[in-house]
C-alpha cells in the first residue's frame, strides 16, 4: 500500500495534463489537420496560430490589457486590504464581525447578478472601457479574500511585536510599513497571488465592462469563436499563451499556496 | 489572540468599506429596484410590487435550473472532496515532488475560465477530441453536444478537473501541520492507518475541509463560464443552471424586472444555503 502511494497523484496529474496537452497539442496543428484527420502528435508542425497571435495587434493587445487590469486589481486589492485585516486581527470594535461576514457575502455573490448594474454604474461614473473598471469590479471578490488571507497570517503575529515598536518611539504608519507588512511578507505575497488568480481567470464582469480598448484577452477568445468560423488552432493557441503567466506566478509562490488558507479563520 | 476594543480602527476599515460598499451597494440596490418595477423600454416604471418574484418562484423554468444547480453542486462535492482528501494522504511530505506536485496540481486554478470550457470542449468533441475519440473506440457512444447524459458527465468531469486540486492544496496544508510526535503515538499505540486517519489526520483537516466545502459550494453555485462555454446549456436546456438561465433572462431577454428578481432569489438562496453550512460545521466543532 505505501509503495503503491505515488500511483495516485501520479495518475491525477496525468488526468490533468490530458486536456492541458490536447490543446497545446492542437495550437501546433492547422485547421485542415484538426478537421480533416485524428493525430495525436501534430503532424504538419506549425508555428503560424502563434505568429498570427504576436504580430496581430487585436490578439496580443487582449494579453497587455488582461496584465495591466489584473495588476491594478492585485495591488488596489492588497493595498486596501491590508489595514482592514490589521484592524481586524487586533482590534475590537462596533460590529466587527458583522462586517467581516458582509465582506464574505460578497465573495459569494454570483457575478452574473452584478453583471448588469455593473455596466450601468461604471457607465455612469464614466469608466467604462477602462482597465481601471475591471479592476475596481474584481475588488468585489478579491477585497474580502484578501482581508481573510491577510488576517490570518497577522494573527499568527504576536502583539508584543506592535508594542515593542510603539515604546521605541514608531508612528502608527512608519510601524506598519517599515515593520509589520515585512513580517508578513509571505502573507501578502498569498493574497496577491489569490488576487492574481481570480482575477485573470474571471471573464463575465471583465468581458461586460470593456468594448475595444481595454478588452481582455478571454474576450477576444470568445469573439474569434463565434466570428470567424472557429478556427480552432488559433483558439488552441491563444488558450495554451494564457496558461503561462499563471504558471510562472504559481512557480514562485509554490511554498506557500496551501498556507494561504490554512491560516485564514473560517 | 486578546483584542483589545479601539474604536478607532474603523478608520483604518474605511477604505474597504468604501470600495465594497461602491460595489455591491450601490449594485444591489440597482437591482431592488429592477426587481420591484415593471417597465416597457421607454425608460419610464411602474411599481410591480412583489408581482416578480411570485412569477418566478411559481415559475416551472426556475425550479428546473434551481434543480440542476443543486444536483451539479452536490456532485461536485461528493466527488472532489473525497478525491482531494485521498490525493493529499498519498502526496509526498518532502523533497522536490512536493513542489512538482504543487505546481502541476495548481495549473488548472489559473486558467482563465472560458479556456477551461474551451480546451474541454476540444477534448471532449467526439469528432476530434481526444476523449471523446477514446470514448467512442471503446466502443462506448458518446456525444455530449447530443446526449444530455453524456453533457452532464463532460459538465461534473471537467469542474472535477478544474477544482479538485483546490481541495488537495488545502487538505494538504492541513496534514503537513500535523506535528510528527501525533503519528510517532500512534505508532507505539500501534493504530491502524485508518485510525490514525480517523483520529488524528481527520480531526486535524476539519477546519481546512469546512473552507474547501464553503469555497466550493459558493463557487459552484456562481459558475457561469464553464458550462457556457462547454455547452451553452445545452442539449436543449439539460444543462442550463442558474447563472446561464439568469443571464438568458436578462441580456438575452432584457426582461430587467423578473431577472432582478431572479437575482435576488438566487443569491438568497446562496447566503442561505452557506450559512446552513457554515453554523453546522461550526456546531459539529465546538462537540
Amino acid at each position: 500500500m505505501k509503495r503503491l502511494g505515488w500511483l495516485i497523484p501520479t495518475l491525477y496529474i496525468l488526468f490533468l495534463m490530458l486536456p492541458i496537452y490536447w490543446l497545446v497539442s492542437m495550437s501546433f496543428k492547422t485547421t485542415n489537420e484538426i478537421l480533416g484527420s485524428f493525430t495525436l502528435f501534430p503532424q504538419e508542425f506549425t508555428l503560424a496560430n502563434y505568429k498570427t497571435i504576436f504580430t496581430d495587434s487585436t490578439w496580443y493587445l487582449g494579453y497587455v490589457n488582461s496584465l495591466i487590469y489584473v495588476s491594478l486589481n492585485t495591488v488596489i486589492s492588497v493595498a486596501i486590504a491590508l489595514p482592514a485585516a490589521y484592524a481586524f486581527s487586533r482590534y475590537r470594535f462596533l460590529g466587527d464581525k458583522h462586517l467581516f461576514f458582509w465582506l464574505l457575502t460578497n465573495r459569494m455573490a454570483p457575478a452574473a447578478v452584478f453583471a448588469l448594474p455593473f455596466f450601468q454604474l461604471y457607465s455612469a461614473v464614466g469608466l467604462f472601457d477602462t482597465h481601471l473598471a475591471v479592476a475596481l469590479a474584481h475588488t468585489l471578490f478579491n477585497i474580502p479574500l484578501a482581508v481573510w488571507i491577510l488576517e490570518g497570517f497577522m494573527s499568527g503575529v504576536p502583539k508584543q511585536l506592535d508594542e515593542t515598536a510603539y515604546v521605541d518611539g514608531y508612528s502608527f504608519p512608519r510601524f506598519f510599513i517599515k515593520i509589520f507588512v515585512p513580517t508578513i511578507g509571505s502573507g501578502v505575497g498569498v493574497a496577491a497571488f489569490f488576487c492574481f488568480m481570480f482575477s485573470w481567470v474571471e471573464l463575465l464582469l471583465a468581458k461586460t465592462l470593456t468594448a475595444v480598448a481595454a478588452k481582455p484577452i478571454a474576450a477576444t477568445m470568445t469573439k474569434t469563436a463565434s466570428s470567424s468560423g472557429y478556427e480552432l488552432g488559433l483558439l488552441a493557441a491563444a488558450g495554451a499563451l494564457t496558461i503561462i503567466p499563471g504558471a510562472i506566478v504559481i512557480y514562485f509562490v509554490r511554498n506557500y499556496i496551501a498556507k494561504g488558507f490554512a491560516l485564514g479563520r473560517v | 489572540m486578546n483584542k483589545t476594543v479601539n474604536q478607532k480602527a474603523w478608520f483604518l476599515v474605511l477604505p474597504v468599506l468604501a470600495l465594497v460598499a461602491f460595489n455591491a451597494i450601490i449594485p444591489l440596490m440597482t437591482v431592488v429596484n429592477y426587481s420591484v418595477q415593471e417597465t416597457f423600454g421607454d425608460n419610464t416604471f411602474f411599481w410591480a410590487g412583489v408581482l416578480w418574484f411570485e412569477e418566478i418562484l411559481r415559475s416551472e423554468r426556475f425550479h428546473a435550473s434551481l434543480g440542476r444547480q443543486l444536483f451539479f453542486t452536490f456532485s461536485i462535492l461528493a466527488i472532489e472532496i473525497p478525491l482531494g482528501v485521498i490525493i493529499a494522504l498519498a502526496m509526498p511530505r518532502k523533497g522536490i515532488w512536493v513542489s512538482v506536485c504543487l505546481v502541476l496540481m495548481a495549473m488548472p486554478l489559473l486558467i482563465p475560465w472560458n479556456v477551461v470550457g474551451a480546451m474541454w470542449n476540444i477534448f471532449a468533441l467526439p469528432d476530434i477530441g481526444l476523449l471523446g475519440k477514446m470514448l467512442n473506440g471503446m466502443g462506448i457512444d458518446y456525444n455530449f453536444t447530443r446526449q444530455p447524459v453524456a453533457a452532464w458527465a463532460t459538465l461534473i468531469a471537467m469542474d472535477v478537473w478544474h477544482w479538485t486540486s483546490l481541495v488537495v492544496l488545502l487538505a494538504y496544508a492541513g496534514l503537513v501541520s500535523i506535528p510528527d510526535a501525533y503519528y510517532q503515538a500512534a505508532k507505539i499505540d500501534g493504530a491502524s492507518s485508518w485510525a490514525i486517519f480517523r483520529y488524528i489526520q481527520l480531526p486535524k483537516m476539519k477546519r481546512v475541509l469546512t473552507i474547501a466545502i464553503l469555497l466550493r459550494f459558493m463557487d459552484s453555485f456562481n459558475i457561469y463560464t464553464e458550462p457556457f462555454v462547454l455547452t451553452g446549456g445545452g442539449p436543449g436546456n439539460s444543462t442550463t443552471l442558474l447563472s446561464i438561465d439568469l443571464v438568458k433572462l436578462a441580456l438575452g431577454q432584457f426582461d430587467l424586472g423578473p431577472a432582478a428578481a431572479m437575482s435576488l432569489i438566487y443569491f438568497l438562496v446562496i447566503l442561505l444555503l452557506s450559512w446552513v453550512f457554515y453554523t453546522l460545521m461550526m456546531r459539529n466543532e465546538e462537540q
